[in-house]
C-alpha cells in the first residue's frame, strides 16, 4: 500500500473519495475544493518529502459525469516514489483552484489545460491561452471537438 | 498589439525576441521590457509550432503514435520513442526481452550524447564562439551514421516498437559503435580545451541564470538543469527501467551554484558518462530475441506472414487493431537529455489512446524564464534560453 493513502486519510478523511492501484502506479481521487491544502500538506510534511510536482494532466471522460479529470503527478525526491492525485470536476463548468501559490511549476500546465481543455484555475495569476492564439474559439482536447478543426 | 504587459509604463521600452531569430532555437518569442539594457520582465510566447500530438494520437494506434513521438523533441527522437514504448509496456504490463533493454540503452545514450553535442554547439555559437559547433558535427554526423545503419532514419529513426525493436542489429553495427565511443573521450577534450577554462565563456556564463536547489524543485525541474545545482536525481540510478541497474555510471553534479557555467560542466560529464554506458552495454551486450514473443504485441517474421495463416491473421490484426491494453492510466517517465519525459496515457481499452498527456521537459523549464532573467542584461537572456537546451517542438508539442 502507498505511504500517502494513510497519511491522507488521517489528514483529509472526508476527501479522500477513491484509491486506485494499477501497474504500481496509485492514484487517489481527492475532492477539488481540498486539492490545495492536500498538496500543501503532502509538499511540507517530512514523512511525505513531495516537494516536486512533475505534471498536471487534464483529461476528459466524456461522456461519463463528472467529466473532467485533473490529475496531478508528484515526485518525492526524498523516498524516489511517485503518487498520482486526481480531482473529478463536473462537465458543465469545471472549476478547481489554481495550485501556482503552492508549486511554481504549475504555472504553465494549468494554462496549457485552460487553453486544450476549458478548466478553470482559480486563482492563477495569468490564465489565458499559452499554445494557441488568444482569439482561438473552443478547446481541442475536448472529445466533441473535431480532428480536422471546426 | 493586444496588451501583453498589464500596466503601461512609460520609462521602459518593449523589445521582441523571435519569434525567428537563430538564438531562440526554433519559434519562440520572447517580450522583453527594457530599462536601458537591464532586463525589467520576460515574457515566453509560445505556440508558433503547435501541433496538437496529444490530440492526433487520440485517433491512432499506439503503434501510429511512435512516429509522432519522434518528432517532439527532434534532437533525440529515439529517446522520445523509448519513453513512450515504456509507457504503452507499463500499460500492457510486459517487459521486454534483455536484449532488447540493452539495445535500446545504446540507442538512447548515443542519442543523449549527440543531443548534448548539439547543444553545447549552439550554445556556445549563441555567446560567440563558432568552433565547438563545427567540431560537434563531426562527433554527431557518426551517431547520425549508427543510426542510420539500424533504422534508415538519420533525425527521425522510429526504431523503438512497442514490445522491443523493429529489427536486430545489423553486422559491423557494434564494432563501429564501440570504435566510436572508445575514441569519443578525447574528441571531447577539444571541446573541454575550447571553453572549459575560456575567459570570455566563463565571463558570460559564470553567475548568470542562478537557481538554488529547492527553486529547481518548486520550478519542476529535471535532468541536468537540476543537477547543476546539485539536485542529486537521476531517473536511470533511483527509478531504473530497461537494465540500466546493470551498468555503472556516475550522475555528474554542479558542484557550483547552479548558475549556467555549472549547467555547461555537468552536461559536458554526461557525455562521458554516456559514452561509458554505450560501452558496458555493447560489451555485456546479451543474446535473444528482440522482441516480446506475442502475436498480440509483436509483428510476426515476415516470411511466416507468406506461409502461415495464423501468421497472417495476426499481422493484420495488430496492423488494423494495434494493441489493445486494458483499461486504466498509467504515468511513465524517463530520462531524457533534458530532463524527465513522462508519459501519462489513459487507455479506454480499445486499440486508440483514450487521452496522452506528455510532460515536456522543455516546456517545463521554459517556465522560469522571467524568473531567471529579470534584472539581468539582455545579452544574458540569450545565454539563459541556451542553457535551457530547448527544442520548440518540445515545448509546443
Amino acid at each position: 500500500m502507498h505511504r500517502a493513502i494513510e497519511f491522507l486519510q488521517e489528514r483529509f478523511p472526508e476527501d479522500v473519495q477513491e484509491v486506485v492501484e494499477f501497474r504500481g502506479d496509485t492514484t487517489i481521487v481527492v475532492n477539488p475544493k481540498a486539492i490545495r491544502a492536500i498538496l500543501t500538506a503532502l509538499r511540507d510534511a517530512p514523512e511525505m518529502g513531495y516537494k516536486y510536482l512533475s505534471m498536471i494532466a487534464a483529461v476528459d471522460y466524456y461522456p461519463a459525469e463528472p467529466r473532467f479529470g485533473v490529475v496531478y503527478n508528484l515526485y518525492s525526491h526524498r523516498y524516489r516514489d511517485r503518487l498520482t492525485l486526481k480531482c473529478l470536476l463536473p462537465g458543465a463548468a469545471p472549476v478547481i483552484d489554481s495550485v501556482v501559490s503552492v508549486f511554481s511549476t504549475a504555472d504553465f500546465h494549468e494554462r496549457e489545460a485552460y487553453d486544450l481543455m476549458g478548466i478553470v484555475f482559480k486563482g492563477h495569476p495569468n490564465l489565458k491561452r499559452i499554445l494557441l492564439p488568444e482569439d482561438f474559439v473552443g478547446f481541442p482536447l475536448r472529445k466533441e471537438f473535431p480532428q480536422r478543426g471546426q | 498589439m493586444t496588451p501583453v504587459l498589464p500596466e503601461k509604463q512609460y520609462d521602459t521600452m518593449l523589445l521582441n525576441v523571435g519569434p525567428s531569430h537563430p538564438s531562440t532555437h526554433g519559434v519562440l518569442r520572447v517580450l522583453v521590457e527594457l530599462d536601458g539594457e537591464v532586463i525589467v520582465r520576460a515574457m515566453p510566447d509560445l505556440g508558433y509550432l503547435h501541433r496538437g500530438i496529444e490530440k492526433l494520437c487520440e485517433n491512432r494506434t499506439y503503434h501510429q503514435c511512435i512516429p509522432l513521438m519522434n518528432r517532439l523533441d527532434y534532437l533525440a527522437g529515439e529517446v522520445n520513442n523509448f519513453g513512450f514504448c515504456l509507457a504503452v509496456e507499463k500499460l500492457l504490463g510486459i517487459e521486454v526481452p534483455k536484449r532488447a533493454q540493452y539495445i535500446r540503452v545504446i540507442i538512447a545514450e548515443l542519442t543523449r550524447i549527440a543531443s548534448h553535442i548539439f547543444w553545447l554547439g549552439t550554445h556556445a555559437h549563441d555567446l560567440g564562439a563558432m568552433t565547438p559547433l563545427f567540431y560537434g558535427f563531426r562527433e554527431r554526423e557518426k551517431i547520425m551514421d549508427l543510426c542510420e545503419m539500424v533504422s534508415g532514419g538519420r533525425m527521425f529513426p522510429a526504431y523503438f516498437r512497442i514490445g522491443g525493436v523493429a529489427a536486430d542489429l545489423p553486422e559491423g553495427f557494434v564494432p563501429e559503435a564501440l570504435a566510436f565511443v572508445k575514441d569519443f573521450p578525447n574528441k571531447w577534450k577539444d571541446y573541454d580545451t575550447l571553453l572549459t577554462e575560456n575567459p570570455i565563456w566563463k565571463k558570460r556564463t559564470v553567475g548568470v541564470g542562478v537557481m538554488t536547489r529547492e527553486e529547481c524543485l518548486d520550478w519542476g525541474w529535471s535532468g541536468p538543469m537540476a543537477r547543476g545545482s546539485g539536485v542529486d536525481w537521476d531517473l536511470r540510478r533511483d527509478n531504473p527501467y530497461s537494465s540500466y541497474e546493470d551498468f555503472d555510471f556516475n550522475i555528474p553534479l554542479g558542484t557550483r551554484e547552479g548558475d549556467v557555467y555549472s549547467r555547461y560542466l555537468v552536461r559536458m560529464q554526461e557525455m562521458l558518462e554516456s559514452a561509458k554506458i554505450v560501452r558496458q552495454a555493447l560489451e555485456k551486450l546479451p543474446k535473444g530475441d528482440i522482441k516480446v514473443d506475442d502475436p498480440r504485441i509483436s509483428l510476426p517474421p515476415k516470411e511466416k506472414v507468406y506461409t502461415d495463416i495464423a501468421a497472417l491473421i495476426n499481422h493484420f490484426k495488430l496492423i488494423q487493431e494495434g494493441v489493445t491494453p486494458p483499461k486504466g492510466e498509467v504515468y511513465q517517465a524517463i530520462e531524457a537529455p533534458k530532463g524527465e519525459m513522462g508519459f501519462y496515457i489513459v487507455s479506454d481499452g480499445s486499440g486508440r489512446p483514450w487521452r496522452i498527456k506528455i510532460r515536456r521537459p522543455s516546456f517545463v523549464v521554459l517556465n522560469a524564464t522571467d524568473k531567471l532573467a529579470r534584472g539581468r542584461l539582455l545579452a544574458d537572456l540569450i545565454a539563459l534560453i541556451g542553457t535551457m537546451d530547448i527544442v520548440l517542438a518540445d515545448v509546443d508539442c
